[in-house]
């Protein structure tokens, strides 16, 4: 019998439960938990049945190439799975904590309102986990990874009327989009690299993979920065280490899971996956060491001043991932995945208990008070001990350093932008569009130079404008507009460069027109129902119009171009047209992409989430 | 006025408004508005949501769904409408109850001032500068989560900044004028607000505005100002200096954004902001919830006033009690004294504060500091200690800091991270009793000795404790008996002793609760009260006390013992204390009791379980108990017990006044026997102590219910551990003092009802004895009802006398079966009156 066939089991039991989840009343709790609660039983055993027959056929890797869900001349999306060793260890970790937190929480979540949204997103991460750690190509990893972003972003601002959470929420979700374009330009370049979408199969051939990078170094080397970015911010490596603590704003148990354990180490497995690929570039290897180290010494530091218990946790987690990178560096696979295992379930374990710690430490205190027992650190010069702390106590200014040089620059440029009010940009930006197309279409009168160069000027021109949606602070709807408007430029500037028929553009804006249309209605129904919705500050307004909160999260997922449209597609293969060559095109349409998904969150976060402003009875304090 | 003297009175302003809970280990239950108290109740509170934005009362629709559901009742809404409105078209009024709309709430001034930084640059100052603010109080204030502690903890705040910004190559402050601003010993804070605020008449606003932006640290901090001894680990903090360095990081960040283009909030003020303490309008919608309000009060507290002046006859039993049982006068002991009488109708219970008189600091073996065993407001001058423990400590290595080291850390995650997988499955699969959980027999054991009896030095001088001289070791015979007949004077338990009399304490069981010392006593300072149950015990059997007792009056036979118990609330479990010093025959008797101990225990569980959703309450009893045993050690469960939700009354009476009564463990209970009270000297004592302990457990309920999300803690569910004093959401948040959502989901906020037994004019001159305890009353913040003990006529107190009165509800339902009453709902039950 062909075992391969289960493997589709483990994917399709999370989707089922996930969908069965998404139809059930909010009121009946207990039906709800059980569905989680049974999916994943049914997930386990099955997971479990699988590898032992698995072990049983010796440990042979497994790659299926399933369906092609689109396919022009020269380039195929397919789906493809594969299991092997790393999979194994991986979906054995993650199902099993999972399910034992669904049995935990099915009590813990009692009579919390946001009972059944909770599981929903659990089981909704837990596919995109699936997903990533059972994926056998670049593009069908890229699903799950964009799942696990935006069910982090809802598990975060899980208690979407405080300010905290959905702050954080947002700011997860931004170094969250980095690792996501990291992963996108590393399918790009790959593709060129290969010249079809490789699997994770044929990087593992030694022989083909060498015979490539040594034509194309700089494109592997490209490739492995890109994916170590990913993997870095996923991991919380430095410097993006300031989002680990700030995710634990959820209800525990989903802390625990998700940012002690799961979601944390999944740059580890980013690295593990395409180790085959990076192997023998020892500067990448090296690198991945240094940062390794780097992260566990600096947040090792970062712990030891910590006072609050999630923030230890979190920090001292990130520096056992950081020695994890060191392992894997080294090329010690089987060290790093049994250091993976133990520190998911080690913090899993110390974030279910942290309320405990009061009890516990207070009693210890009790019986075997020192005053101030001595540290390492009192044995240095006290210039140097005081320096050191300070630095660990603002956590090296991480959190302001990303702000500083990643999103305060792009918030200057957008704020450069101001002149372009609501009937300007549309005055400006419609005709300017529609200009592009003319010359699209009357192409041939171009002369070469300017033609060539048309690419990245409209690419340009679709950046500056989300640029300008993301840092909008007065009208949701033309930041709403400008997102949609961003990829309509991004698909003309393309189409200069190479000619693609109307089917994949169609493809593309599919997706983003409708949902944004909807979008568009969503917004103006409720500034009609609710009056003035600027962006400069959170409304809240999932407080009182629940279900327009849900269908334009929807659609600010089809506009982001998340699986549930065919921009999703569209998106992967509007890169596969720019040209290796092209390297200004490919940063502005990777930034572009960063951003577009950031400005859709924003425009949700601040429009729906939040303390809402005119209940100020009900709401919380700000700063709780 | 000289501006440093106007600034102590603001700060002094300050810490009377904010919030002031201790840290978790002292977790007391107090009014969350004391700050209102001076104020009539409705008075007070209106002005708190004015001033601050708190919901004090439910909300209108609230109101009328409680009509709906016959939880405010018609009577009671048409008496108290017409109370208020005497003259008015009582059914065109009503209408307008139950269908109009009043309007809305106006909106609360706290923040308008400091709102100008945002109007006028732009510039979200809370969001910049309370993270680093709120992690350098943690910091500072860390009582040991932290591994590397802040190097200069041990001076007081400021100095310890100063110490370390002088050396610190890197700063904590942005900018070089902050830092030289710090380290000038001639920087006051006037000059920072001169900088900040500009003219002085905005000082007071925009500080209650900065401090009530972070009500929880600000509040911290002044509790720890003034009460040091709530961290083991000391620390000198006041709330002046919080303030003195939060204004420094303000400047900080303006400075850091907007350079010198910045001026002080006086100076943009474009239209005059209303001040935050007075000159507030009437607004309609608040006319309509007070008497919503009232009536649902009303609905409650006349069904029990009926139903005290429906019980006519004395249904106890009357001939020698087979044994006695003191209890604490905690409303959650309501049920298993009536199970206890139920089982064995010739025994009498009483209730009583659960330290039983004796007030003293507990110092347990090996333990290293003391830890305070009476009322919160009571300063002890004893110590006992604990002596002969064999119990130790059980470690847990999940908590041990090395988890966090680098390569400690790395040993760990790869062998103990593997056995994290295997307790996480026990636990969810198969809770059981571990290190982590807080459990109410452990507070002392057993099988130890304690130091109760004085032993003064060969010199004659008394035997003081050698950390604190000011501690004498153990009671003296005299103070013995004082306080020995002080207790059973107050509850009127002075003849006709039964051969066993117990006194029960009772402490609670949870895990994965910070919150767990509000669960325990609150009348031996959120301790377990089983110390208190076993010093009282040995004083009374004490043959030197009793022939001092004899000599007052109270005379002990030889054949009485007394024996020392602790009730777990949580779990349902009582241990008995010093059995062994029985001798056969009370042994004997003893052993027969307990059995109906247990049986007793086991119905109350149940009787508990009905409001649990995890437990299935046709279940068998023993059944039942083993999952009540499990969920106290469950990590999943933030409910272990409901603690004091719904309490609604304190009865301060004898047995027989509410004796048959169904009161669904909503109830206070203090035993008082006005016949060996006639001056009323015992009821002061008895008020002094219900009043703030009972009122105030009850008011911290109330508005942890009216307003969750900003007088309570809200969902403990994100609770983060802040330096073991408090809890935060997340890593960044203020601290949250009160209680969280899952402590009073169930609870109706009403105010205390205290019902006593004596004559008016007995009850009005106690009350008056003490300012303090006055102003409860007086201001309505707990009502008072007298019984007349000879007619049971009612009389209501209000407006500072007492009114005849007859309750709106006619006499409750009576019942002979108190169990499928019990299951038919898990909503509160109606009073009702048990046949027997």
């Amino acid at each position: 019998m062909n075992i391969n066939i289960f493997l589709h089991f483990l994917i399709l039991i999370p989707i089922l439960g996930f969908l069965i989840s998404l139809l059930l009343p909010p009121s009946n709790e207990k039906l709800n938990s059980r569905v989680a609660y049974y999916a994943l039983g049914v997930q386990w055993f099955t997971l479990l049945g699988f590898i032992l027959a698995w072990s049983l056929r010796g440990f042979q890797t497994i790659d299926i190439r399933d369906f092609v869900l689109f396919s022009t001349p020269g380039y195929e999306y397919f789906v493809d799975f594969y299991f092997d060793g790393i999979s194994a260890v991986y979906m054995l970790v993650g199902t099993l904590l999972t399910f034992l937190i669904t049995m935990y929480s099915r009590f813990y979540l009692h009579r919390e309102s946001g009972y059944k949204r909770f599981f929903n997103t659990i089981l909704f991460f837990y596919l995109g986990y699936t997903l990533v750690i059972l994926s056998g190509n670049l593009e069908t990893m890229f699903v799950g990874w964009e799942i696990l972003g935006i069910s982090s972003f809802l598990l975060i601002a899980f208690y979407r009327d405080r300010y905290l959470p959905v702050k954080n929420a947002v700011k997860v979700f931004s170094i969250y989009r980095v690792a996501d374009v990291g992963l996108i330009v590393a399918m790009w370049m790959s593709h060129h690299l290969w010249h079809e979408n490789t699997t994770f199969f044929k990087l593992s051939n030694y022989e083909l993979v060498h015979h490539q990078l040594q034509e194309h170094s700089w494109i592997g080397i490209v490739v492995s920065l890109m994916i170590l970015i990913s993997a870095m911010a996923k991991s919380a490596q430095l410097p993006f280490s300031s989002w680990l603590p700030r995710a634990m704003e959820g209800p525990t148990p989903s802390s625990a899971i998700f940012y002690g354990s799961l979601s944390v180490h999944i740059g580890v497995f980013l690295l593990l996956r395409t180790f085959p690929f990076w192997e023998h570039q020892v500067s990448v290897r090296i690198l991945i060491g240094l940062i390794g180290l780097f992260t566990a010494v600096a947040t090792t530091g970062i712990a030891r001043v910590q006072s609050s218990i999630k923030s230890q946790i979190a920090y001292s987690s990130i520096a056992q991932i950081g020695i994890i990178f060191i392992e894997v560096a080294l090329g010690l696979k089987y060290l790093a995945l049994l250091h993976f295992a133990g520190n998911a379930f080690l913090r899993t374990y110390q974030l279910l208990v942290s309320p405990s710690v009061v009890t516990y430490l207070i009693r210890e205190q009790f019986y075997n008070f020192k005053l101030r027992p001595l540290t390492l650190e009192d044995s240095w010069p006290r210039r140097l001990e005081y320096s050191y702390y300070v630095l660990c106590l603002k956590e090296w200014n991480l959190d302001s350093l990303l702000y500083r040089y990643l999103w305060n620059p792009l918030k200057k440029l957008g704020n450069k932008l101001s002149f372009l009010t609501f009937t300007n940009a549309l005055l400006i930006l419609l005709p300017v569009l529609v200009f592009g197309l003319l010359l699209r279409t009357e192409e041939q009168w171009l002369p070469g130079s300017i033609h060539e160069n048309l690419p990245e000027l409209f690419s340009l021109l679709a950046l500056i404008i989300v640029l300008k949606a993301f840092t909008e602070r007065l009208h949701a709807r033309l930041a709403w507009l400008l997102t949609v408007l961003n990829h309509c430029f991004l698909v003309l500037a393309i189409s200069f460069n190479e000619h693609f028929g109307m089917e994949e553009v169609t493809l593309y804006l599919s997706g983003v027109l409708i949902c944004g249309f909807f979008g568009w209605f969503i917004l103006l129904r409720l500034k009609r129902l609710e009056g003035s919705i600027n962006l400069d500050r959170f409304h809240g307004h999932s407080w009182l119009n629940p279900k327009l909160a849900l269908g334009f999260l929807l659609c600010c997922l089809g506009v982001a171009g998340f699986p549930i449209t065919p921009t999703f597609i569209g998106e992967d293969l509007l890169f596969s047209h720019i040209h290796e060559d092209q390297i200004l095109l490919a940063v502005f349409t990777a930034l572009s992409l960063i951003v577009n998904g950031l400005a859709i969150i924003r425009i949700y976060a601040r429009v729906f989430l939040g303390p809402h402003s005119r209940s100020v009875y009900e709401m919380g304090y700000r700063s709780s | 006025m000289n501006a440093a003297f106007a600034l102590d009175h603001v700060i002094a302003e300050l810490k009377h408004y904010l919030p002031a809970q201790a840290s978790l280990k002292d977790f007391i239950h107090h009014n969350t508005l004391h700050s209102f108290q001076k104020d009539r109740f409705f008075e007070g509170i209106e002005k708190a949501s004015l001033m601050f934005g708190y919901r004090t009362l439910l909300t209108l629709s609230e109101y009328r769904d409680l009509f709906q559901s016959n939880k405010i009742s018609r009577q009671a809404l048409r008496q108290v409408i017409s109370e208020y409105h005497p003259e008015a078209n009582l059914d065109a009024l009503e209408e307008k109850f139950l269908r109009s709309d009043p309007g809305q709430m106006p909106l609360p001034r706290i923040g308008l001032l400091r709102a100008t930084w945002k109007k006028c640059y732009r510039i979200d100052l809370d969001a910049q500068v309370q993270p680093l603010l709120f992690r350098v109080l943690c910091n500072y204030l860390d009582q040991g989560i932290s591994v590397w502690n802040l190097p200069t903890a041990s001076l007081d705040f400021l100095s310890s900044l100063r110490e370390i910004e002088k050396l610190s190559r890197i700063s904590i402050f942005r900018t070089a004028r902050c830092k030289g601003l710090f380290l000038d010993p001639e920087t006051h804070l006037e000059d920072l607000l001169k900088i900040l605020v500009g003219k002085e008449e905005y000082f007071e606003q925009y500080l209650f505005d900065q401090q009530f932006a972070h009500p929880g640290w600000s509040g911290f901090v002044s509790v720890v100002e003034d009460n040091p001894a709530t961290l083991l680990d000391k620390r000198s903090i006041r709330l002046a200096d919080l303030i003195f360095f939060e204004c420094l990081l303000e400047i900080d960040v303006l400075d850091q954004q907007l350079g010198d283009s910045w001026s002080s909030v006086s100076s943009n003020i474009q239209s005059p902001v209303p001040s935050l303490f007075d000159g507030y309008e009437k607004f309609d919608l608040w006319s309509y919830l007070k008497i919503w309000q009232e009536a649902f009060e009303r609905s409650y507290h006349d069904q029990v006033l009926a139903g005290i002046t429906t019980l006519r006859t004395a249904k106890r039993y009357s001939g020698h009690p087979s044994f006695q049982a003191l209890f604490c006068i905690d409303d959650r002991e309501c049920s298993l004294r009536r199970y206890l009488e139920d089982l064995d109708p010739a025994c009498q219970t009483y209730g009583t504060p659960g330290f039983f008189g004796v007030e003293f600091f507990f110092r347990p073996e090996n333990g290293k500091f003391l830890t305070k065993l009476c009322p919160a407001p009571v300063t002890p001058g004893y110590v006992i200690a604990e002596e002969h423990s064999t119990v130790r400590q059980i470690s847990d290595p999940h908590f041990r800091k090395s988890t966090h080291g680098l390569f400690r850390g790395w040993l760990i995650s790869q062998t103990l991270g593997f056995w994290s997988a295997v307790k996480l499955f026990l636990n969810v699969l198969r809770p059981s009793m571990s290190p982590a959980v807080s459990y109410s027999f452990r507070h002392m054991d057993k099988a130890s000795t304690l130091t109760i009896n004085h032993r003064p030095r060969p010199d004659g001088t008394p035997n003081k404790d050698r950390e604190n001289p000011a501690l004498q070791i153990g009671f003296q015979q005299k103070e013995q008996a004082d306080r020995v007949e002080n207790l059973l004077k107050s509850i009127g338990l002075v003849s006709d002793f039964a051969p066993l009399v117990y006194v029960v304490g009772h402490g609670a069981s949870s895990v994965n609760n910070p919150h767990y010392a509000a669960y325990d006593c609150g009348a031996c300072s959120g301790r377990a009260g089983s110390v208190n149950a076993r010093v009282i015990c040995a004083m009374a059997n004490d043959a030197g006390v009793r022939s001092l007792l004899r000599e007052r009056g109270i005379d002990i036979p030889g054949t009485t013992r007394f024996v020392g118990g602790l009730h777990d609330t949580t779990r349902d479990e009582l241990l008995f204390f010093d059995e062994s010093e029985m001798d056969e025959v009370q042994l004997r008797v003893h052993k027969k009791n307990e059995l109906i101990f247990t049986r007793a225990l086991d119905f109350n569980a149940r009787e508990r379980s009905r409001r649990f959703a995890s437990i299935d309450t046709s279940d068998s009893l023993t059944e039942i108990h083993s999952q009540i045993l499990v969920r106290s050690v469950s990590l999943f469960e933030p409910r272990p017990e409901l603690n004091h939700a719904t309490n609604a009354l304190c009865i301060v009476g004898r047995r027989s006044l509410t004796d048959g009564l169904f009161l669904d463990r909503r109830s206070f209970m203090n035993s008082y026997d006005y016949q060996i009270d006639p001056d009323g000297k015992y009821l002061f004592g008895i008020l002094k102590a219900a009043a703030p302990v009972c009122g105030g457990i009850n008011l911290e309920y109330f508005f942890s219910r009216t307003d969750n999300r900003k007088l309570g803690a809200g969902t403990k569910l994100p609770h983060n551990v802040m330096g073991l004093f408090g809890v935060a959401n997340g890593i960044d948040g203020d601290l949250r003092p009160g209680l969280p959502s899952q402590m009073i989901e169930v609870h109706d906020p009403l105010r205390l009802m205290i019902i006593v037994e004596h004559e008016p004019g007995v009850v009005l001159s106690a009350i008056q004895r003490n300012e303090e305890t006055y102003e409860w009353f007086k201001n309505e913040w707990v009502l008072l009802t007298v019984v007349q003990p000879t007619t049971k006529n009612l009389f209501r107190f209000r407006d500072g006398q007492f009114m005849p009165y007859t309750p709106c509800a006619g006499a409750p339902p009576e019942t002979n079966d108190i169990g499928s009453l019990l299951f038919s709902t898990d909503d509160n039950i109606p009073v009702h009156i048990i046949k027997s």
